[in-house]
């Protein structure tokens, strides 16, 4: 495991920057791909107008959380802000609605050709 | 690399192994970007009462992950990650992973006793999976029916070499899954209900 710049982020700052919320209010996967509305405005969070310039073109949410050296959990709480503001759309996984275990067969066939065409 | 603008799906394989048997080499070999990785804390309430006597309390843990990305086509974009699989890191399976399409378990022979416990709960969550055996240079060569054999490993499991370095043996590993899954999901839907 590679220790980098997340360790320096304590706890203390990361309570701070989510203004003492433990939890996100929107469901957001880890792979939700998430595409800016709006740009950065001056007064803004800090961390969102960073969240902002990160998803220009779509990004995952664990890309964002890699790219604000941030916690999963933590970014899903500053997402849900921006959603709630409208400032950010979510397209969310088609896997995620799959109430089985297993995807359709017509995903999966589509997965093959594109990993086969690599 | 920005994603298209067109890309709207995004679907998740993990690559499940023991500590230095390859998984961000292989999500490196076949990923479109550099390898990232962030991390996740978990709070978990704690368990009875810990050896100094004191009643415990949340025990806030920190797990790395790396990943990886490939665009399958202009909506779908498959992510990759490489998940420890140590006992202690088992709960964040549930919490990150879910809906994951399926796993890799990616097997050192020389120390296969890594994968029994990541085996295990794939099988207990009913997440399908294939075995990947790494081969590592000067590895001592077993036949894939041995290694079958020491991970009392089910016939329907599909069991494979690889080379987690190289490009088009990671894409085999990938399609080997996929295929997999594909054709358990036209069996399933095959089955009158």
């Amino acid at each position: 495991m590679v220790r980098r710049e997340l360790d320096n982020e304590g706890p203390d700052r990361l309570y701070t920057v989510t203004r003492g919320r433990s939890r996100a209010d929107e469901d957001l996967d880890i792979v939700t791909l998430i595409v800016a509305k709006a740009e950065p405005a001056p007064g803004m969070q800090s961390e969102h107008a960073r969240i902002l310039r990160l998803c220009q073109a779509p990004a995952a949410v664990v890309e964002i959380s890699a790219g604000l050296g941030m916690p999963v959990g933590v970014v899903k709480i500053l997402l849900s802000d921006l959603l709630r503001a409208g400032k950010i759309t979510a397209r969310h996984p088609s896997s995620a609605r799959a109430s089985s275990h297993l995807p359709d067969a017509a995903i999966l066939k589509k997965v093959l050709v594109g990993l086969n065409n690599l | 690399m920005p994603l298209a603008q067109t890309a709207s799906d995004g679907l998740k394989i993990v690559i499940v192994g023991g500590f230095g048997v390859g998984k961000t080499t292989m999500v490196r070999a076949v990923s479109e970007i550099r390898p990232l990785s962030t991390e996740e804390t978990m709070t978990q309430a704690g368990l009875g009462i810990d050896e100094t006597g004191k009643v415990a309390g949340k025990t806030t843990t920190t797990v790395a992950f790396d990943f990886g990305r490939i665009s399958l086509n202009e909506q779908m974009v498959l992510y990759l990650f490489g998940a420890p699989g140590q006992e202690r890191f088992w709960f964040l399976w549930d919490r990150l992973f879910s809906g994951t399409l399926g796993a890799v378990v990616l097997v050192d022979t020389r120390r296969l006793s890594d994968s029994w416990y990541a085996i295990d709960r794939l099988e207990h969550h009913k997440t399908p999976f294939i075995v990947a055996r790494n081969n590592f240079p000067g590895s001592a060569t077993h036949s894939l029916d041995a290694v079958r054999s020491a991970l009392s490993l089910p016939d329907r499991v599909p069991l494979i070499d690889c080379d987690a370095r190289d490009r088009g043996s990671a894409k085999q590993v990938l399609i080997s899954l996929v295929g997999h899954l594909y054709s358990l999901s036209t069996a399933r839907e095959a089955v009158p209900s």
